[in-house]
């Protein structure tokens, strides 16, 4: 085990080098790019075929944050995968959160109340923000400008500041129960939203202003690493990165859940599919997700917070300790024997970064028979070696951060 | 501020132990080699970042060369396709080096109790300070580097060349 | 016109016949199954069909099933999507042990990783792929991760005492 464990690099790489040398002579050199390179923000390894700075060839190599999630949530209840969809994208860990109670909602048909499902879209939306202000501060970094990074990072902490009056967490945020959500929100958090929401668009002004119109910016990005929408559709791009190809797919407007149809949003669209239109859709869709919490606040209807399903849905502490009933359910739950159907479901959401899915087979028993997530990013970091090919090795490193992959949800 | 070591003080002299200082330049300017794999690495970023500014404590620079680094702050999940590669950045760090497990899952695991996943790094390299949490807030990591700052204070100059330090890196196959 | 799934159905057993059976509706998801043999060739009619034209291959999944006969041990579970008018098919194939079925690589380019990832998971060997090779687990593991036999924890652990767990050899399970 120890030695297996402990096998020099070197030795997973030989087969690799020794191919990429075949194809040409002495000229070319070959550079490891990862897998703990500071510029590629997560762990991915590419060994380029390099000619100069011009990258000839890349073989990439991923799987190395493998932590076997779909082998644990068939081992696990219901709600304790929840914890396991946090570490998934955990750039906008609520997205996942409650796509998942989504999901599993929609297996035992429960009608959330409007209420909770409203609130979801402020988190939802709230968690897009900060999906897409770290991806683009980033890009920021990545062309030399760390001053948009410092400066928007502040309005990062801010939403976790929200996130915390309304799960306790931060970023791995485990929000929300089967049914809804697990406690009203407190006034605090609607006071610290509207403070965010007046004091954040100036911010993201502010750094548009800086990036959008910035000459340096524009020289690294524009037709850098473009797609096509055909190429784009084949490789599987969803999310941000197809709609800067020109494609307007959105889960939320083609298949509306969480009552996102009350809402009126736009669907930006770029046109190259380069590194600056996905920069630039990004911003615009930071904008509309601004727009739709401020919707949201304005329709917010009272109400329950969640579905009346004693079955899945923790009852109060204090009757817990009081009434028998109560107990035996708290017990229940608490255990994962709940009672679930026999059934076949795939629900899809719109992820920070792209359409995010789960397939679940459920054969009755406490645990889900076969739970596969469908990871944005895992399909399109296919499309990576396609775009860098003929760039600079430098261009590559704003690829990889303008396309916003996650290792620990690419590697799952 | 930094307090001065004990010692004595006279007119135009200050006599002290060199261990005393050494430890604390030592202490007070660790560069820290973020081998950041997961969601504490996104913590992480907001430590560095304004909010929570860990060049406050001497960690202004983010030596992303392990030739340079003092203190391998190891956050997230490290698989087992990984560990060779930790081990080989962590022989890479020249003496006198130190390691931070930053959050459960370099700790021990985690959560994440797999065929795939290496039950905490102390199994392939030596750990000096553990952060609870999954993932530990800034504070708990700013507090991690200062417990760690503690441990740099107190070693003595002459511990990297000691017998047990030499019996404990053989222990490591190092 | 809307895409009616009845279309769907009609269209499908004209050109394959008893090659693709067991049509239902799955909550939203049309879904139906297709014997190995045949499933790259219906998979192409998805997507080249043009009134069909299923272009977005949106998942594929491996799964095992020990306790189903001998020819349904694995299956493999391909989701299209149509976007114009939205509408989205799932199509399966069940497999025998050792598991073997077609490609689709030539059809959808993201069908690479997603089948690397059920040969790395399940061990079921898509022919004709241009790269069939572990991709998430390591080289040197000799086993399938996913099948139901293999165990979820790290062998190797030591500091776990079972007792405290309730998983003495009594209890077990």
């Amino acid at each position: 085990m120890m030695s297996d464990l402990l096998l020099s690099p070197e030795h997973r790489y030989a087969k690799i080098i020794e191919k990429t040398r075949n194809e040409d002579g002495s000229e070319l050199s070959i550079l490891n790019l990862g897998p703990t390179h500071p510029a590629t923000h997560g762990i991915f390894q590419n060994i380029l075929l390099m000619d100069g700075e011009r990258i000839l060839d890349a073989e990439p190599t991923v799987g190395y944050i493998h932590r076997a999630f779909e082998k644990i949530a068939e081992n696990r209840p219901f709600y304790q995968i929840n914890v396991l969809t946090d570490r998934m994208n955990y750039c906008s860990s609520p997205i996942n959160n409650m796509a998942w109670w989504m999901t599993v909602e929609k297996l035992l048909n429960i009608e959330v109340p409007k209420r909770a499902q409203y609130l979801r879209v402020i988190v939802m939306e709230l968690a897009r923000i900060t999906d897409h202000l770290i991806c683009n501060s980033i890009l920021g970094v990545d062309t030399g400008a760390y001053t948009g990074f410092l400066y928007v990072f502040q309005f990062r902490e801010k939403v976790y500041e929200i996130y915390e009056e309304i799960c306790g967490a931060r970023l791995t945020t485990n929000m929300g129960r089967i049914g809804g959500f697990e406690r009203e929100w407190s006034d605090e958090a609607f006071k610290k939203l509207n403070t965010f929401l007046e004091e954040f668009p100036v911010a993201w002004k502010e750094f548009e202003n800086l990036f959008e119109r910035n000459r340096i910016f524009i020289d690294r990005t524009v037709n850098v690493g473009p797609i096509t929408a055909e190429k784009a559709m084949q490789y599987g791009l969803t999310g941000p990165n197809l709609r800067a190809a020109g494609i307007d797919y959105d889960v939320r407007k083609a298949a509306p859940y969480s009552s996102y149809e009350d809402f009126e949003f736009d669907v930006p669209v770029g046109k190259s599919g380069d590194t600056y239109d996905r920069f630039c859709v990004r911003n615009a869709e930071v904008w509309e997700s601004l727009s739709i919490i401020k919707q949201v606040l304005a329709k917010l209807p009272e109400g329950p917070i969640h579905a009346d399903v004693p079955d899945y849905y923790l009852p109060p502490k204090e009757d817990v300790y009081t009434n028998m009933e109560s107990l035996i359910y708290h017990f229940k739950i608490v255990m994962g024997e709940v009672p679930v159907p026999v059934d076949e479901i795939y629900h899809a959401v719109e992820g920070g970064n792209g359409e995010l899915g789960f397939y679940l087979i459920t054969d009755g028993s406490r645990t889900p028979y076969r739970l596969k997530f469908r990871r944005p990013c895992y399909i399109y970091y296919q499309a990576y070696t396609d775009m860098i090919k003929g760039g600079m090795l430098s261009d590559a490193i704003v690829i990889l951060s303008s396309l916003n992959v996650i290792a620990g949800e690419l590697d799952a | 501020m930094v307090a001065p070591p004990e010692g004595v003080v006279g007119e135009g002299f200050f006599a002290t132990k060199l261990n005393d200082v050494v430890g604390l330049a030592r202490a007070n300017s660790l560069w820290p080699l973020p081998f950041a794999t997961s969601c504490c690495g996104i913590e992480f970023m907001a430590t560095m970042a304004s909010h929570y500014d860990l060049a406050r404590f001497g960690s202004e620079r983010v030596s992303f060369s392990p030739r340079q680094a003092d203190m391998l702050m190891v956050m997230g999940t490290i698989s087992k396709k990984m560990a060779p590669i930790l081990r080989q950045v962590y022989e890479q760090m020249s003496e006198p080096r130190w390691v931070i497990a930053v959050g459960a899952c370099a700790s021990s695991g985690g959560v994440f109790d797999t065929y795939s996943v290496l039950q905490g790094i102390d199994k392939v390299i030596p750990v000096d300070v553990y952060v609870p949490g999954c993932p530990p807030r800034p504070e708990q990591i700013v507090d991690g580097v200062m417990q760690l700052q503690e441990l740099v204070k107190n070693e003595s100059v002459r511990r990297r060349s000691s017998p047990e330090y030499k019996e404990l890196l053989a222990s490591y196959n190092l | 016109m809307a895409l009616e799934t009845a279309h769907i159905q009609e269209k499908l057993s004209q050109a394959f016949g008893n090659n693709v059976l067991n049509f239902e509706m799955k909550r939203d998801i049309f879904t139906l199954e297709a014997t190995p043999s045949t499933i790259h060739e219906v998979i192409r009619f998805l997507k080249e069909q043009e009134d069909l034209n299923f272009h977005f291959l949106t998942d594929l999944a491996g799964i095992h099933f020990p306790d189903n006969d001998e020819t349904h041990q694995f299956a493999v579970t391909y989701q299209l999507h149509n976007w114009i008018e939205n509408v989205r098919i799932r199509v399966k194939t069940y497999l025998p042990d050792p598991a073997e079925v077609d490609t689709i690589t030539d059809l959808f380019l993201c069908a690479n990783w997603m089948e690397r990832e059920a040969w790395d998971f399940f061990g079921i060997n898509f022919k004709g792929h241009p790269q069939l090779k572990r991709i998430l687990n390591m080289d040197e593991m000799v086993s399938h991760p996913m099948r139901k036999e293999f165990p979820m924890e790290d062998s190797g652990r030591t500091d776990k005492d079972d007792r405290f767990f309730g998983r003495t050899p009594v209890n077990n399970g």
